[in-house]
């Protein structure tokens, strides 16, 4: 046990199934039981997961990056202009945002890495920014259907399809299509991670920056990665988001790198960086989509949610923390 | 003074194992008042792990640890602190930012109604500081001094607690000719006070230089007791690898097939800022085939010409370079990788390895796009790379997906040399290639840098151990302050005429460069 004990995805593992077990003991009347509960935990989480995929590539490196809360509302915000207002094409429109988030990501990874400057600090002004900027582009309102003409009047604009495609559920109304998308950001991102040249060269960077510069890993190269795909990952998350809540939100996003960050850290993998893992994160999210779901299944309130929902965050930190020692 | 046959601590039959392995077994070891016993062994014998017992670090040993003949056993560090047990680290732990006083004082201020009395501690601090003949400010951060200066504070720091029992884990590790003599002065006043020091050191010059009586470890058990005058070096070196190392290298002939590399008015910048060049306007050239050693004190800028060489600062670094006969301008070490650099640096934890990664990635991480055709990584092609390092270089690991920092520092630095001789380079740039490796670990490097230069590669060795300089270079360049100040073929180096020129005399009968 104590050597199953070893691997931080056995644990993240453990702490998943101890989960589960306890929504099958709080199972709500049976509500646990239905696959539909676990259609929408997973809908519900999926935004988050997807934030968490960036996120882990730039924790590895030893980065961190709080501005994806804030890239997402981005997202949503000029994704639904240019889709609803504008009435472009989702072939235009999905890749403008992802290069939009990408852009984002890679100026911040520019000044870390180019400039030596905290990948805190840096991530959190691109976070005030690109909140700034959300609101800028959609003069602070919601972004929807119902555009208010210069005369004051409503205009009740047709709904793009793309909306109600991202929307929509697979397999006979059992998967819906951001878990889908989810799910491939989980396979990109371990694509990249384990199988890719400059996954290998994350992991370096995070585990010792000077020798792996010395070793000829091209650093810079490897954090605009890192970064730019992170605020991809959040761009996707932020159109995903728009097509959940059919408009684009200036506010959507907010506090959600806390969010991503819980989920990955929970998953095993180390702030430090060098040490990690796509998979740790996976379980990582699923485990903080049961908690939820289950905290909302039993209804308990708001406050007591907020509450059981930080002192499990730590619980499960301390579960999954290095004990090599 | 006290008696010479007066036991300070002393272990009876101390033994210790992680889980399976057993690190230490049934060692006996008496350190008496006013002696300098030195700790040796390979790295791995089990040197820390007995001084680790000794310090209160671990508790979980069989065996007996008795002090001034009274069996204890250190509940913590703290305990043994409290007993009189002072460790020095290889390591320093002062706080860079606090004061000397402070630093000294730090855990046991002395206080008088919850007041730190900081003008006594000064006081006290200064007197201590006296007595070890430092001329120290204890108001200023202690992170201002120089690392020999600060090793005297850490000392005066064990002094303040009343410890009469110091172990000193590699203490010149990072200090110069003249920073070491001033703190073998230091120790040969504690050892007439009276105090007993437990001193561990892979440096034979300084091994007989400070000893009075040696003691050997060997896998975790004892070789060997004896006076240091009763164990002449050749026994010594036998106790610690338990079986016989080859002679030093026999004189061979400089193959003259082409020139490795060659720099000619090389100037780097010095890297903190200072207005005067670190390198300034060098000219030499390496032969294929030719060891030429870069000799000098710390500071000569003989480091800094390797780095500079191999683009760590970039374009701070100017001049002429030609390597293999093509035009070089060092830009980025990967560049230089590129153009058949290699470059083993003098600090393998913070700048040579990524501790947390495996052997097999670690080995593979220079040469790393060959293993990545179209990005994709090749993880059996890696391991077998590894794997062939692994018995080539006779590097001693479970498993080569262990983490690299599991391993022993000899075996650390062949995982470093792989890595290089993965990308087969034409120069071999070496930056004190065997600091913190064991005697057995050290004689395997040299071969290996032999075996090198007959395939030709050309290497540029910086060391500051003086018989490996001199026994390994077909050449010696010495450098003081950025230049180079003298040229010695092989057969006329000696160590005083190289210390003359590092020092910056123009001593008799070296050749201008």
């Amino acid at each position: 046990m104590k050597k199953f004990l070893a691997y931080p995805v056995t644990r993240a593992l453990l702490a998943l199934v101890i989960i589960v077990i306890l929504g099958t003991i709080f199972n709500a009347d049976g509500a646990f039981f239905d696959w539909g509960t676990h259609r929408d935990m997973l809908r519900q989480v999926s935004v988050y997961g997807i934030l968490a995929c960036g996120m882990t590539l730039v924790i590895i490196t030893g980065g961190i990056d709080l501005s994806v809360g804030s890239v997402l509302g981005l997202t949503s915000v000029f994704f639904s202009m240019l889709s609803i207002h504008w009435g472009w094409s989702p072939w235009v429109t999905i890749p403008l945002s992802l290069l939009l988030g990408a852009g984002c990501g890679m100026i911040s990874g520019g000044f870390i890495a180019r400039f030596g400057l905290q990948p805190f600090i840096v991530t959190l002004a691109m976070m005030v920014f690109a909140r700034g900027m959300a609101k800028y582009v959609s003069g602070g309102q919601k972004i929807s259907n119902y555009l208010q003409k210069p005369d004051g009047s409503f205009e009740n604009l047709e709904l793009p399809a793309v909306f109600d495609a991202l929307d929509a559920r697979l397999l006979g109304n059992n998967v819906t299509v951001v878990s889908v998308i989810l799910g491939l950001s989980v396979a990109v991102s371990y694509l990249v991670l384990n199988r890719h040249r400059y996954g290998r060269y994350l992991f370096a960077i995070g585990g010792n920056e000077a020798a792996a510069a010395l070793s000829g890993v091209p650093v810079l190269r490897a954090k605009l990665l890192a970064y730019g795909i992170s605020g991809m990952f959040a761009a996707l998350a932020g159109i995903c988001q728009a097509a959940q809540e059919y408009q684009g939100d200036p506010e959507a996003g907010t506090a959600y790198e806390l969010s991503a960050i819980a989920i990955v850290v929970i998953g095993g993998t180390s702030l430090m960086g060098g040490r990690g893992g796509i998979m740790l994160t996976l379980l990582g999210t699923l485990t903080i989509g049961y908690l939820e779901k289950i905290l909302s299944l039993n209804a308990v309130g708001e406050a007591s949610r907020l509450m059981l929902t930080g002192a499990i965050i730590v619980g499960a930190v301390m579960f999954q923390r290095n004990r090599a020692n | 003074m006290q008696e010479n046959a007066h036991v300070l601590v002393e272990t009876r039959g101390v033994s210790k194992s992680f889980g399976p392995q057993t690190v230490l077994s049934g060692v006996d070891f008496t350190l008496r008042a006013g002696e300098v016993h030195l700790l040796a062994g390979e790295n791995g014998a089990g040197k820390s792990t007995l001084i680790k017992i000794l310090a209160g670090v671990y508790q979980d040993y069989k065996g007996t640890v008795l002090l001034q003949g009274a069996p204890v056993r250190f509940a913590s560090p703290r305990a043994a602190a409290d007993a009189g047990i002072a460790v020095i680290h290889q390591e320093l732990s002062l706080i860079p930012a606090m004061s000397v006083s402070d630093n000294i004082f730090l855990g046991r201020e002395r206080t008088r109604l919850g007041q730190v009395q900081f003008g006594e501690q000064a006081g006290h601090c200064r007197d201590l500081l006296l007595r070890l003949g430092l001329n120290v400010d204890p108001g200023v951060p202690a992170g201002n001094y120089p690392i020999s200066i600060q090793q005297g504070i850490e000392i005066a720091k064990a002094l303040a607690f009343e410890s009469r029992i110091l172990i000193m884990d590699e203490p010149t590790s990072s200090l110069n000719q003249e920073e070491v003599d001033r703190l073998f002065e230091v120790i040969a006043g504690l050892r007439a006070a009276g105090c007993g020091i437990i001193y561990i050191s892979h440096k034979m010059e300084e091994i007989y230089r400070i000893a009075d009586r040696i003691t050997v470890l060997r896998d975790g058990a004892l070789a060997g007791t004896a006076p240091a005058g009763e164990l002449p070096q050749e026994k010594l070196i036998r106790w610690m690898v338990g079986r016989e190392l080859a002679a030093q290298a026999e004189v061979k002939d400089v193959r003259q097939d082409g020139i490795g590399i060659e720099v000619e008015q090389f100037t780097v910048q010095d890297p903190r800022g200072l207005p005067r060049p670190a390198v300034d306007a060098v000219s030499f050239q390496v032969r294929r085939g030719e060891v030429v050693g870069l000799g000098g004190l710390q500071g000569s800028g003989a480091s800094e010409l390797l780095n500079g060489l191999f683009g760590v600062y970039g374009r701070r670094a100017t001049g002429s370079v030609r390597v293999a006969g093509a035009a070089y301008a060092p830009a980025t070490p990967r560049h230089a990788i590129e153009s058949g650099l290699a470059l083993v640096t003098n600090d393998r934890k913070t700048t040579g390895l990524v501790g947390g990664m495996s052997i097999a990635r670690n080995a593979t991480l220079a040469a790393f796009p060959r293993y990545t055709p179209w990005g994709l990584v090749r993880e059996s092609q890696e391991t077998a790379a590894a794997e062939a390092y692994r018995t080539q270089l006779n590097i001693k690991c479970a498993d080569v997906s262990m983490p690299v920092n599991s391993l022993s520092g000899g075996n650390q630095q062949k995982v470093v040399l792989a890595k290089w001789l993965d990308i087969n380079p034409c120069v071999l740039l070496l930056d004190e290639p065997t600091r913190g490796v064991d005697v057995g670990a050290k004689q395997e490097i040299y071969g290996l840098i032999r075996q090198w230069t007959a395939q030709g590669k050309a290497v540029l060795l910086v060391t500051t151990e003086m018989s490996e300089l001199l026994s390994l270079s077909d050449r010696i360049l010495v450098m003081h302050r950025g230049q180079i100040t003298a040229e010695f073929a092989r057969h006329e180096a000696t160590q005083e005429k190289v210390l003359a020129a590092a020092m910056g005399q123009s001593a008799a009968g070296c050749e201008a460069v």
